[in-house]
């Protein structure tokens, strides 16, 4: 069977033949970012892919990963194109990169994953929260269940440690 | 040079082929026309330009996001048999590989002169990013969940992250990249043909509505209704066409940074695919960045055509906004970049209305409003002013820079006349 689920009110589908896929969003399901780690080089992926783009190797293992990360880059959307993200306007997508494998397997290579900003509940953020957010800010993966035991990895301020002010695009 | 790149062994072409006709329709929001009417005249025009007829021509390419009519189509509809075709998914940075496919294929004894089209409604269809094709509220699935599930559906979406990294990597200002606009804008006012032909400023680009920070509005390209078409052959034929060939020195596309199918697992992430194309396209041409007289440095963003100059080499890695700010890209200065007004003002036909703009400029018979003598033949007055000339003096080599996203690109070197 497909797992299928809804995320703001979007169907989600993911065929059976897209095991990697399953597997990936399985995995934030049960509360733990997993990434594929090559079983030839150890290095881990991101996204899920067919084969290791460093020895292209097909096996792989999921590792669970610390699931923080520092802001590399982010866009602020204002005028949106999805007609379920307009109600988010401003919202970020954001470029996170992992603590894990940073400048490797060469020099600034790193796993930079996609997302938006939310609160600690995985709600999207208010603009309150988007404008204290820039390169630099650190941040923690939180989950949003979307049915069938799968969940959207979304970001949230680390609230554990104390922020430095980040970069952010210089507003007039 | 990198030894895994290196192209300059005895197999280029160098020299040995050519760009003899060009043609477009009318740049529109709203061609009242289907994409096969519009490719169908573009190409007719490109054609009888070149000065050849229907049955000179048998080879024939186009690209498309599936929102465009086949060569067979556009092909029948004028009584051209083709030996070969083919039509290619692609978007930006497809025109300038193209025309290498088309060298390859006459290299290869399959066909002798090659039409090249790209036919679109970008405007009245099929929006790129808008709210035509790919946005609502549709299904999430494989690989969409890593993007359309966080609102990154778009061009702007996605490549965001880039511009704002080399901002923070360099010191970037909005103030700088916005002098792209500004200049292409300046260049539009000169061009008849341009859908917006009105000038503006660094401010009314700044003051502009954010689209997704660091893109204003008027940092995005226009949307239009258009066809473009070129066509490619031998030199050997080239000699005998209506105009002085446009003479291909190099070309490269498309060419990719590492990890394409998620580039931003690569860094630095503000190095752009540019910075691997180079190593082709410049041994391959046989002259380098400081030899152009003239760019078309793709502008689907203000941010594309400032990134592509700089990892082409154009300037220092890093002091890209200096020079788009510089004044060295506007007509009259050192190397004008877009002389039509590009993508941000003249209309959207993913990069081919800048290579066309370029083989024109080369024969220096640029179509703007300077007055024709007795034969038709246009005495450009070289003044830039608003409503005036675009025509650069006597420009020797151009190099068009072509832009699919920040991994990957394509780019075109030519000359003026046979060398």
């Amino acid at each position: 069977m497909p797992l299928q689920g809804e995320y703001l009110g979007m169907s989600v589908a993911i065929p059976d033949v897209d095991r990697p896929n399953q597997e990936f969003y399985t995995h934030c399901g049960q509360g733990v970012l997993h990434l594929q780690s090559c079983v030839k080089c150890t290095l881990l992926r991101y996204p899920t892919t067919t084969a290791c783009p460093w020895c292209a190797e097909s096996e792989y293992v999921w590792t669970p990963v610390s699931g923080k990360g520092t802001l590399y880059s982010y866009g602020e959307v204002h005028h949106a194109i999805q007609p379920t993200f307009q109600q988010f306007t401003p919202y970020l997508i954001l470029l996170v990169e992992l603590d894990e494998q940073r400048d490797r397997p060469n020099r600034f290579d790193g796993l930079r994953i996609n997302g938006n900003l939310a609160d600690a509940s995985g709600e999207m953020a208010k603009p309150e929260l988007v404008a204290t957010v820039g390169i630099g800010s650190r941040l923690r993966v939180v989950f949003k269940s979307i049915g069938d035991g799968m969940a959207i990895p979304l970001w949230t301020l680390d609230t554990e440690i104390k922020q430095e002010a980040p970069w952010r695009y210089p507003d007039n | 040079m990198n030894a895994e790149i290196d192209a300059t062994s005895e197999k280029f072409l160098r020299g040995k082929y050519a760009i003899v006709g060009v043609g477009e329709t009318a740049y529109t929001r709203g061609s009242g026309t289907t994409t096969r009417a519009l490719g169908t005249y573009a190409v007719r025009r490109a054609v009888e330009d070149a000065g050849l007829g229907m049955d000179d021509i048998d080879g024939m390419l186009s690209y498309s996001g599936n929102d465009s009519i086949p060569s067979t189509a556009v092909a029948g509809d004028l009584g051209i048999r083709l030996n070969f075709y083919m039509d290619v998914m692609g978007g930006g940075s497809s025109t300038e590989a193209l025309i290498g496919i088309a060298m390859g294929v006459i290299e290869a004894g399959m066909c002798k002169t090659v039409v090249i089209f790209r036919s679109m409604n970008g405007y009245s269809q099929i929006r790129i990013g808008g709210t035509g094709r790919g946005s609502g509220a549709s299904n999430l699935s494989g690989d969409g969940l890593f993007g359309r599930a966080y609102g990154q559906s778009s061009a702007a979406q996605a490549f965001a992250q880039t511009f704002m990294r080399h901002m923070y990597d360099y010191g970037t200002t909005p103030e700088q990249i916005a002098h792209v606009k500004a200049i292409h804008s300046e260049h539009a006012s000169n061009n008849p043909k341009a859908y917006y032909k009105h000038r503006v400023t660094v401010d009314d680009v700044l003051s502009s509505r954010m689209i997704v920070k660091p893109l204003h509005l008027l940092d995005c390209c226009v949307e239009t209704d258009n066809a473009t078409a070129i066509v490619v052959t031998r030199m050997d034929r080239a000699r005998d066409c209506k105009h002085m060939p446009a003479t291909i020195l190099s070309v490269v596309g498309r060419c990719c940074k590492p990890r394409i199918d998620n580039h931003y697992q690569a860094g630095p992430i503000s190095t752009v695919a540019g910075h691997y194309a180079k190593e082709i396209l410049w041994p391959n041409a046989g002259v380098g960045p400081d030899d152009i007289d003239l760019t078309g440095s793709y502008d689907a963003f203000t941010f594309t055509t400032m990134l592509q100059l700089e990892d082409y080499g154009f300037c220092e890695k890093g002091d890209g906004g200096e020079y788009v700010s510089s004044g060295i890209m506007r007509l009259g200065g050192a190397r004008p970049n877009n002389t039509s007004g590009g993508h941000l003002c003249e209309g959207y036909t993913h990069g081919m209305n800048m290579v066309i703009e370029n083989v024109r400029q080369l024969r220096g018979e640029i179509d703007d409003s300077c007055p024709t003598d007795a034969n038709g033949k246009r005495q450009h007055t070289y003044d830039y002013s608003s409503g005036g000339c675009r025509q650069v003096r006597d420009p020797e080599i151009t190099a068009n820079l072509g832009w699919a996203m920040p991994g990957t690109g394509s780019a075109l070197v030519m000359a003026k006349g046979e060398r």
